[in-house]
């Protein structure tokens, strides 16, 4: 995984909550192995029923075409556990969301792809939006995991919080696989004891056959 | 400090913890299915990596597959690179796969419990949001993603932060014609879309006890509509002997040990949660969505609801389905003609759903104009409901009766409504554009859908079956 220690983008405002991930990633009627993430990213609120750019989508504007940081309400990511939510942001070069909060499986979803999850409190939440709605594209704002701050036009630094484990993650783009084969002697054991224990659990085992 | 059954689950199932403090909880049963396995065993190859547990691992063709009677593997064209690559994936992986044409190929959630794969106290891990149905007996399960997926296959571990726990407690007893899908429905209005967010969630009260299986995996399968990190309701007697016989279900001596240990599998007394949420189910009636999340839910008798009754902060998103939904506020919703519907899904597609739907349906006529459609939950529910007569029922009434997949739940297999229609779904994502681009979709249960496509509009099913509507 690509650490992540710092980036700076537009910062393009989806403010409303519980945008799910039908709507980040949405199921196409053409697919393939191979799909084209940059493409599905918010693709029907993206596109006309014709085939053209929606103009009034927040990320058609000319101002935030190559916005790198989303920033939205509660809940963000809700529904379906689609990785595609994720890997869509990644292939339009957006590396960090801003939210007030993030639902479970998404936030997992984004620290296994270097997508910083971001969350504000409200007041800071408000603060900021206010700052990205008034900054529009015409400047970027720099999202630094290292010091657990944002900066940009507009105001003074806002610090955030990020539980230290995920930012270490992120940081050194740890292969989260990697971390957990480090235990696999303690898995090991465990699976034998577990076969002492319940042993109705380490096998399944279709009895008819 | 007592414990609660999330806490006995967790602390057996705990292996360590990562240096990065998330616990490594293993994995009892994991699940796959086409639309996630092949990014994982690509991933696989790419790392040299090899799968630990094939044997405790098992792979399902259903979010893909086609409905139609006869279907292969091209007869979904969007959905034959998925199948095939699973089916290659699990052939060298040594995975059991109930794949297209198996006698128990059906939706996961469905085959995992129904063939007695997933045990009380077990865990359980599928890429799906809705994993948590199995709750419904006892397991802990958690919907994960393609990377999280790809990890337990190497390691038969997930890493996790511990959850908060939560218990929505369900008091009184159910009307007539009343189930857990509305119940759920009921408690996802009450505490929202994000109301469990961060939790696990048990289910307990006189009115989840008296549930059969079936409805208590309805009732868990929704949980993830309010937020929640895994669902489940406490395994008892009708639990164990729901299980008993079935072919991964541990026999003989195994059998006694298993019910030995299933049998402590229940909260304290004296625990506490850091949520309580409590719901009177005795006055409730049927339930339905009228917008675009789960939440947004009225009683049958019920209306739009005007902007004003709805919270500030839930005001735009209400605005918002008004408009994508055809609906005026203060609009009934019982009376709104139908286009649709739709009974099937991991949420409610088993042998009993199917079964109350064929109770309504029987003798009975699907409106003109409107399509209707029963999808079983997996081959089996097919076939049982075959040799029960039911298939005949809804055919003679009008629906179309097909082959098991998760169908027109999110339309991956092509099922799908036309632009502008109004469908009653048995579901549980009433999402803008899910079950196709621009259709209206009312979640509802098996009883309220089966009455609505009888009448052409939504329906209060008792009042069908009075004769009144």
């Amino acid at each position: 995984m690509q650490p992540f220690l710092r980036h700076s983008a537009i910062a393009a405002p989806l403010i409303k909550d519980d945008i799910n991930t039908d709507q980040i990633a949405p199921v196409l009627h053409s697919r393939g192995l191979k799909e084209d993430y940059k493409a599905m990213l918010f693709h029907r609120a993206r596109k006309r029923e014709d085939g053209s750019d929606n103009p009034d989508f927040v990320l058609n504007k000319p101002q935030f075409r190559a916005a790198g940081i989303l920033v939205t309400g509660h809940n963000f990511g809700a529904g379906s556990s689609r990785e595609s939510a994720v890997w869509s942001m990644i292939a339009n070069d957006i590396r960090v969301v801003v939210a007030k909060s993030f639902a479970d499986i998404y936030r997992e979803n984004c620290l296994q792809n270097g997508l910083l999850p971001v969350t504000l409190g409200a007041q800071d939440a408000e603060g900021f939006i206010a700052r990205v709605v008034v900054a529009d594209g015409k400047a970027p704002f720099m999202v630094d995991l290292v010091a657990q701050r944002i900066s940009g036009p507009g105001g003074s630094d806002i610090a955030f919080e990020i539980p230290a484990a995920d930012r270490t993650r992120l940081l050194e783009g740890l292969d989260d696989i990697g971390l957990t084969l480090r235990h696999m002697d303690d898995i090991v054991a465990w699976e034998k004891r577990a076969k002492t224990r319940q042993p109705w659990l380490q096998t399944a085992a279709d009895n008819r056959r | 400090m007592p414990r609660t059954l999330f806490d006995k689950i967790w602390d057996l199932h705990r292996v360590g913890q990562r240096s990065d403090g998330r616990d490594l909880i293993y994995i009892d049963r994991h699940v796959l299915h086409e639309l996630h396995a092949h990014h994982a065993f690509a991933q696989l190859v790419r790392q040299q990596r090899a799968v630990h547990r094939p044997d405790l691992t098992f792979a399902v063709q259903d979010h893909t597959v086609a409905t139609k009677p006869g279907r292969d593997d091209a007869t979904n064209p969007s959905g034959t690179a998925f199948i095939q690559a699973m089916r290659d994936g699990c052939r060298k992986n040594g995975i059991r796969l109930f794949d297209i044409g198996d006698p128990e190929q059906g939706i996961s959630h469905v085959v995992a419990p129904e063939l007695g794969i997933v045990l009380p106290g077990a865990t359980h891990a599928v890429p799906d949001s809705h994993a948590s149905t199995v709750g419904g007996v006892g397991a802990l399960a958690f919907g994960c993603g393609t990377s999280e997926l790809a990890h337990i296959l190497v390691t038969q571990v997930m890493a996790l932060k511990r959850p908060k726990s939560m218990r929505v407690r369900l008091d009184g007893r159910l009307g007539a014609h009343v189930n857990a899908k509305d119940v759920a429905l009921r408690i996802i209005a009450e505490i929202g879309v994000a109301g469990a967010r961060g939790h696990a969630v048990e289910y307990a009260g006189a009115a989840a006890c008296a549930m059969p299986i079936e409805q208590r995996m309805t009732l868990c399968n929704l949980n993830i509509e309010m937020g929640g990190r895994s669902g489940f309701v406490a395994p008892d007697d009708a639990t164990f002997s729901w299980l008993a016989g079935r072919p991964y279900v541990p026999q003989g001596a195994q059998w006694d040990l298993a019910l030995e240990h299933w049998r402590t599998l229940k909260t304290r007394d004296d625990a506490t949660f850091d949520r309580e949420v409590v719901l009177d189910c005795s006055t409730l009636e049927p339930q339905i969505t009228w917008g675009t999340d789960p939440s947004q839910v009225v009683g049958i008798s019920g209306r739009v609801p005007e902007p004003g009754a709805v919270e500030p902060g839930r005001r735009a998103a209400a605005e918002s389905a008004f408009a994508y939904m055809d609906l005026a506020p203060g609009t009934p919703l019982a009376g709104l003609p139908v286009n649709r519907v739709f009974i099937g899904s991991c949420t409610n597609s088993r042998l009993p759903d199917l079964e109350t739907a064929a109770a309504v349906v029987r003798g009975r006529r699907v409106a003109p104009g409107v399509v209707a459609m029963v999808v079983p939950g997996s081959s089996s529910v097919k076939r049982e409901a075959e040799a029960a007569g039911l298939d005949r029922v809804f055919r003679d009434a009008g629906f179309f009766w097909g082959e098991s997949g998760c169908s027109m739940c999110a339309g991956g297999n092509g099922d799908r409504g036309e632009p502008g229609e109004r469908c009653v779904s048995t579901t549980n994502r009433n999402f803008e554009n899910r079950q196709g681009p621009k259709v209206r979709t009312h979640l509802a249960s098996p009883a309220t859908a089966a009455a609505t496509a009888i009448a052409g509009r939504i329906t209060d099913v008792r009042q069908l079956l009075a004769g009144a509507a």
